[in-house]
């Protein structure tokens, strides 16, 4: 295969890349090493759509945050993706500390961040009534608001697809050859050839680039840990409640999600194996010590779920994007950690214009951009779901209880443009086995679904692909 | 809008056995609302023998006592919907249901009973660290891919938990070729039923660690092993005694919760220690004319008295929307020192039978007296050999000592060692 551009990595930043260049009448390959899309870093972290006060004036992550920031609930919208504006508040817990927000509200003020201001300790509490007493005030930050960062990544992909972009997945990038005019991209088993590659691995960024001899870049994964409670205690966080930030990054944040649970996390730790997303004990119960600051009446009795992102920290401490110094036709879009997911709309954007000064490329007049809006049988009224029903009798199923999910939704996700292939493929379009009993009740029956719906054996499907099997053989 | 006198939410002996006792009590026009296939409930994945000893003298597999009630439904023409979801219970009672053939139902009830059962804590429940790899599942799940779908989840396994679900569940790996390395329990003493420690484990020479949890998980895709280690009395790991176990099979059998969002979107009050609706002698919870049974109100160990207890329930509905039930006069119950709960958390006065109260102890007691005080003052005394957190005790109170008592007054068991 031929193809003009590939993507490597079906990230949120990827496939955003994807989707912006599925505008133009090119051959585009997004190139992802696991099942599916969302696999890495964009299925992991705080989901939050930051001001963008927080990165220095006149850095590319400055920049990109505030306008991907500005693009983000449009985006949302056309891509039925999940967004709250719901602004986010740093609590300052000293004297000291407003100081700090004052500096922060001056530098979002230069970042060109709207709306920015200082609550004293009354109006804050007023604001967020959970918030402790030790809290002196906060810095206010309207234009922050919560995004489902999976489903935004996985609805660019799909709509990329639908735009003619192919999604390959199961591809592990592990050479890249060049003759002088175009790549050879290859898993070591098969290969496709390219005129143009985009960087976006993520936490591999690195390797990637190594692979055309390009060293230039050095990522270290910094571990971020996380716990999900029940969303009988989301309305504990009105807004998003970040402590003021250090070296490390951003602190513990309290914060709902976009689909009413409460998150607190991340911690901040440098590790050494990408691939380490396991959680700890320790973490877990710092995290819970340090959330507890901000709002005093956390417990983890209603954690239903820990987990943990990577961010691709990068000593350069800013985005690197730009063509690679070995190679024109080879762009790095790496180094994106936080807020890479708030910056990936601009990211993407900025990348097709880098692009466009390259390749010459016409847009599509048929270019579609959006995609079919999912079904949520939970957010419908009795009247739609009677109408829907009607229409087709799978809706009538529920087959996820606790967040009523039905059959008819899990159909739509695997049948998709680049659908789901296993369970927590389903999970993450349907919201099937996130809810409080974390697939207990459902999980055999997604995966029997998947089994019929692929044609395949139950003990085929797996919960996220490669040896992650569920069933061995059958009873004696 | 459909209309029916009582509709029954869940179609497990709990349902069944309620629907019966109320068409047995002279009402005839009563639904059963089923979310899985067939009638049933979780007893269909039970293919063990251990039910119906109490009830029917005799040691049946879970199938075949829930067989004798499908059959009587069948018989007294009790009509059911199976494959239909409940959705919402109104102030008004108003069931909202879903199917494929329905589509959205909408039916108006006089009496409403809740027998939807418990489900099992998950995993997030207990934040055990590691990663999310495959191999994880609770007990319940494990037991449904073996004995309805036919495959094995594992082929070495660790259970976190003693329950009887993971007890019932080492046997049935084993017997099917796996390794059941070991079961963990947290806690100093085990929550499953003695017979099946005796059955399970110890005649599969399977060994019980108490005091004992699984603190990491171990594995990317699938899992490759756990770190046990042993905690102190105050549940905390103790740091040294971890062990590294490996196993390709985590399996959960850390407790059941009860299946109660219906009833707590409707805003009937709950009981924080059962996780079931506080509920009166006739298991009606504090929305009149909405009654709860079996394990939705609290878990059970036997089915036999998940039975008994929802034919009181449909008895009670019955009585309701024949217009039999006259207004109330209540004294609560109180478990204290070493009681943890007792089911029904309110009894009528004015009631003509006797009443038995349900409870369960939050240890295990040798040779300790169970006291049962009415304001204070000693009104029933008897020694047991032996209590235990698994298994559920009762005590009678005579409709002569409960026609004794006044409105307001406060009934309390106690276990005095
Ligand atoms: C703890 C934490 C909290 C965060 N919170 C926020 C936040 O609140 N707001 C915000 O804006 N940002 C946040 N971020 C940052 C944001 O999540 C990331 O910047 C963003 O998700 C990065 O997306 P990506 O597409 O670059 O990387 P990824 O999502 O990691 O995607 C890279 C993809 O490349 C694939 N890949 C890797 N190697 C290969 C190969 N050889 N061949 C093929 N495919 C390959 C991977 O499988 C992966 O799918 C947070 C990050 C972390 C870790
Ligand atoms: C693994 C296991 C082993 C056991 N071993 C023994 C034993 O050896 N001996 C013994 O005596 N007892 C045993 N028990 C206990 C006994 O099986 C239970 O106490 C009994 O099944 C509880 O009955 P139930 O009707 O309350 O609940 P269930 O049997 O769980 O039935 C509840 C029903 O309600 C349905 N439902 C729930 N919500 C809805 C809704 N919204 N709409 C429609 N339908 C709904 C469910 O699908 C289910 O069918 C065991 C239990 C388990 C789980």
């Amino acid at each position: 295969m031929n193809y003009d551009v590939a993507v490597i990595g079906a990230g949120v930043v990827g496939s955003l890349i994807a989707r912006e260049l599925s505008r133009y009448n090119i051959k585009i390959a997004l190139v992802e090493k696991c099942s599916d899309m969302a696999m890495g870093t964009s299925k992991a972290n705080s989901a939050i759509v930051h001001a963008g006060f927080d990165a220095k004036p006149g850095t590319l992550k400055a920049k990109l945050n505030v306008k991907g920031t500005e693009l983000m609930p449009e985006l949302c919208k056309t891509l039925f993706v999940p967004f709250k504006p719901i602004g986010s508040l740093v609590v300052a817990f000293s004297d000291e500390e407003m100081e700090t927000i004052k500096e922060l509200l001056n530098r979002g003020v230069e970042n060109g961040v709207p709306g920015l201001e200082i609550y004293d300790k009354a109006k804050l509490r007023e604001e967020e009534p959970t918030i402790s007493d030790e809290a002196k005030g906060a810095l206010w930050a309207p234009s922050a608001g919560i995004v489902c960062p999976y489903e935004l990544t996985i609805a660019a992909a799909e709509n990329a697809v639908m735009n003619g972009a192919e999604f390959i997945r199961n591809f592990e990038v592990k050479k890249i050859d060049f003759n002088g005019k175009e790549f050879t991209i290859s898993n070591g088993e098969t290969s496709f050839n390219t005129k143009y590659v985009i960087n976006a691995a993520g936490v591999f960024c690195d390797e990637i680039a190594a692979l055309i001899g390009d060293n230039s870049i050095h990522t270290v994964p910094r571990k971020g840990e996380y716990m999900l409670c029940d969303k009988s205690i989301g309305y504990l966080a009105k807004h998003t409640i970040f402590q003021c930030p250090s070296k490390m990054g951003k602190g513990i944040l309290v914060t709902p999600t976009v689909d009413g649970n409460l998150l607190i996390g991340p911690s901040a730790l440098d590790i050494e194996d990408k691939t380490d997303v396991a959680t700890t004990s320790e973490a877990l119960a710092d995290i819970l010590e340090i959330a507890k600051k901000s709002v005093p009446c956390l417990n983890t009795r209603e954690v239903i779920t820990s987990f943990a992102g990577l961010r691709a920290h990068c000593d350069k401490d800013d985005f690197i994007i730009e063509p690679s110094e070995k190679n024109e036709q080879f762009i790095n879009a790496a180094g994106i950690e936080s807020p890479g997911l708030s910056s990936a709309p601009a990211i993407a954007v900025y990348v097709k214009d880098m692009l466009l000064e390259k390749l010459n490329a016409e847009e599509k007049a048929d270019f579609i951009p959006s995609r079919k809006e999912p079904v949520r049988f939970r957010h419908m009224s009795n009247e739609e779901r009677k109408a829907l029903i009607e229409k087709n009798p799978a809706y009538g199923r529920i087959i996820c209880r606790c967040e009523t999910i039905t059959e008819g939704e899990i159909l739509d996700a695997i049948h998709a443009p680049a659908g789901a292939r296993d369970v927590d493929g389903v999970k993450r379009r349907t919201r099937a086995g996130m809810g409080r009993c974390q697939g207990g009740f459902c999980g055999s029956k997604v995966v029997e679904i998947l089994a019929r719906e692929l044609g395949v054996e139950l003990n085929e499907i797996t919960k996220c692909g490669g040896s992650s099997k569920i069933l061995y053989e059958r009873t004696k | 809008m459909l209309n029916y006198d009582i509709v029954v939410i869940g179609g497990g002996p709990a349902g069944m056995a309620a629907a019966l006792k109320a068409k047995e009590c002279g009402v005839d026009s009563i639904l059963i609302l089923e979310r899985a296939e067939t009638l049933g409930g979780i007893l269909e994945q039970c293919i063990h023998t251990g039910f119906g000893l109490h009830y029917f003298g005799e040691e049946l597999s879970g199938p075949e006592y829930a067989d004798r009630f499908i059959q009587l439904v069948n018989e007294k023409k009790i009509e059911y919907k199976v494959d239909t979801m409940a959705l919402q219970i109104t102030e008004s009672n108003v069931v909202y249901a879903v199917n494929k053939e329905d589509g959205l139902l909408e039916i108006q009830a006089k009496a409403v009973i809740l027998a939807m059962g418990c489900r099992e804590r998950p995993r997030g429940a207990l934040n055990i660290a590691g990663t999310r790899a495959a191999g994880v599942m609770s007990a319940g799940t494990a037991q449904k891919y073996v004995n309805i779908d036919g495959y094995m989840p594992g082929k070495k396994v660790v259970i976190l938990g003693s329950g009887d679900i993971g007890l019932i569940m080492a046997r049935r790996m084993t017997l099917e070729g796996a390794e059941v390395k070991v079961v963990c329990e947290l806690m100093p003493y085990s929550s499953g039923l003695t017979r099946n420690i005796v059955q399970c484990l110890d005649d599969f020479g399977i060994p019980l660690r108490l005091s004992c949890t699984v603190v990491e998980i171990h594995g990317k895709d699938r899992v490759e092993g756990v770190t046990i280690a042993n905690v102190d009395e105050k549940l905390r790991p103790i740091k040294g005694t971890e062990q590294y176990i490996e196993c390709d099979t985590l399996l959960l059998s850390v407790g059941l919760i009860p299946e109660n969002e219906l009833t707590r979107e409707v805003g009937i009050e709950l009981d924080p220690v059962t996780k079931g609706a506080v509920v009166d002698e006739f298991r009606e919870t504090s929305h009149k004319g909405v009654f709860a049974c079996g394990n939705v109100l609290h878990v059970h160990d036997l089915v036999d008295y998940v039975t008994l207890e929802s034919q009181t329930a449909g008895e009670g509905a019955a009585k309701y929307v024949l217009g039999k039930k006259d207004a109330p006069e209540y004294i609560t119950t109180k478990g204290v020192n070493g009681v943890r709960y007792i089911v029904p958390q309110k009894v009528n006065i004015k009631n003509d039978d006797d009443v038995k109260l349900y409870f369960r102890v939050g240890q295990t007691y040798k040779n300790a007296k169970v006291v049962v005080k009415y304001n204070g003052n000693e009104i029933i005394s008897k020694k047991r050999p032996r209590l235990a957190p698994g298994e559920m005790e009762n005590v009678v109170i005579k409709n002569d000592i409960l026609k004794s008592f006044a409105a307001d007054g406060v009934i309390e068991i106690s276990v005095e060692a």
